[in-house]
């Protein structure tokens, strides 16, 4: 585990995100943090593993939980909209890894800054994201689609994608597929 | 299972005991559509041409321990200009299919068209998403269809002896649904090639070969 503390003191503006361990860099620091965190003989995070987007909607949690005084208090949890583009930088040289770099964007205008210029490797896996989530990459030289045809519109892996409607017939469907079946074809008929 | 030439199927204006008595002389008298037809049938050239993992089930076929050539098949062909048959081995993305259909359609006639496993029938694992094709006949027409994931060699082996069957019973202008089939019109025998579209391909299906079955539960 790569102590993360002292790129903290050097950068006051990242945040930490204490659930996956990760560094949260604003996007004008992005490609500067990145670069120190693969030129510092200390890190040496050459090798840009992994990288991919997350959606999250906007989100509203109930719980109960117990006070001091033995009451029960409900607390709501609300958490934000927004978008995230996850790197995980490993380092050849010191055989040390995973350290995991997030930006945050908007879900209304995603934005984050391109990582190629010090990763070359992450071209096409920013690509990828672009394709999928619709993330845009500022300084990426090359910013199209990878898997999808260039005509396609949607974004697939957003959480408000709605996919073709091309439903087939399933002879065992259920689940969120069974109340799809029963759009299209009514409820089973039981055999006599 | 590769049938030696005996015709059993009668032959109008033939004697059949003077066409036995001559069988056992050596002289076969056979028509020419019956001899036709098992060329035919014994000498299917695969495209050669795998789009996931049923491809390697297919290439294991045609290899030593399962000797596709035993059927006469084995002579897989680059081109699809030298093809009879399109065995669509493996997953049919959406953006594979137009080329998949532009294969099939500079292949000369007469063509088949075998789907392997359950992601060319279906879509299979992959039905629900966005991104695949749920079963290559919304484009094409599919002779015999083979389950699986991925389907054994014996399985494609015995598709390919369906097949067989399915040849010799034809005749050599082609059988009556290929010819009555609105999308063998005579003005053009390609079939349309889908476009990318916005969210999905244009058509989604092919409406002269693929029809959404009724659905007939059984519970």
């Amino acid at each position: 585990m790569i102590d993360i503390a002292p790129i903290l003191a050097r950068f006051p503006s990242l945040a930490h995100d204490p659930a996956a361990n990760a560094l949260i860099v604003p996007a004008h620091l992005a490609l500067e943090v990145a670069r120190y965190l693969r030129d510092n003989p200390a890190y040496l995070l050459d090798y840009a593993s992994n990288v991919t987007g997350v959606d999250y909607l906007a989100t509203e949690k109930k719980s109960k939980v117990k006070q001091a005084d033995g009451v029960y208090k409900e607390i709501v949890t609300k958490t934000e909209a927004g978008m995230e583009v996850v790197y995980h930088l490993y380092s050849m040289h010191l055989g040390h890894g995973p350290l995991v770099l997030k930006q945050r964007t908007s879900r209304e205008k995603p934005v984050v800054t391109s990582l190629t210029p010090v990763y070359r490797g992450a071209e096409f896996q920013e690509r990828e994201v672009f394709d999928l989530f619709g993330i845009h990459f500022d300084g990426h030289p090359d910013l199209r689609r990878i898997l999808m045809w260039d005509e396609f519109k949607d974004y697939p892996m957003r959480k408000d994608y709605i996919a073709p409607d091309d439903f087939q017939y399933e002879p065992t469907p259920h689940g969120d597929v069974l109340a799809e079946a029963q759009k299209y074809y009514g409820l089973p008929e039981e055999k006599k | 299972m590769t049938n030696p030439p005996t015709p059993t199927v009668p032959i109008p204006g033939v004697h059949e005991g003077l066409r036995s008595e001559l069988q056992k002389a050596g002289i076969f008298v056979v028509s020419t559509e019956f001899l036709y037809n098992w060329g035919r049938k014994n000498s299917i050239w695969p495209l050669g041409f795998g789009i996931a993992c049923c491809a390697i089930e297919m290439i294991c076929t045609a290899a030593s321990r399962f000797d596709l050539a035993r059927f006469g098949a084995e002579v897989f062909r680059p081109s699809p200009r030298q093809a009879d048959l399109m065995i669509v081995a493996g997953t049919v993305t959406k953006k594979m299919a137009p080329q998949v259909v532009r294969l099939y359609n500079q292949m000369p006639e007469p063509k088949y068209v075998i789907a392997m496993g359950a992601c060319a029938i279906s879509g299979g694992p992959f039905k629900q998403g966005y991104n695949v094709l749920k079963g290559v006949d919304r484009y094409i027409p599919v002779d015999v269809h083979i389950p699986g994931c991925p389907p054994r060699p014996e399985a494609l082996l015995h598709a390919l002896i369906t097949l067989q069957r399915k040849i010799e019973t034809q005749r050599t202008l082609g059988s009556a649904e290929r010819r009555n089939n609105p999308a063998y019109s005579d003005d053009s025998r390609d079939f349309p090639v889908p476009q990318y579209g916005e969210h999905d391909l244009v058509p989604a299906y092919n409406r002269d070969v693929w029809k959404a079955r009724p659905v007939t539960r059984e519970s």
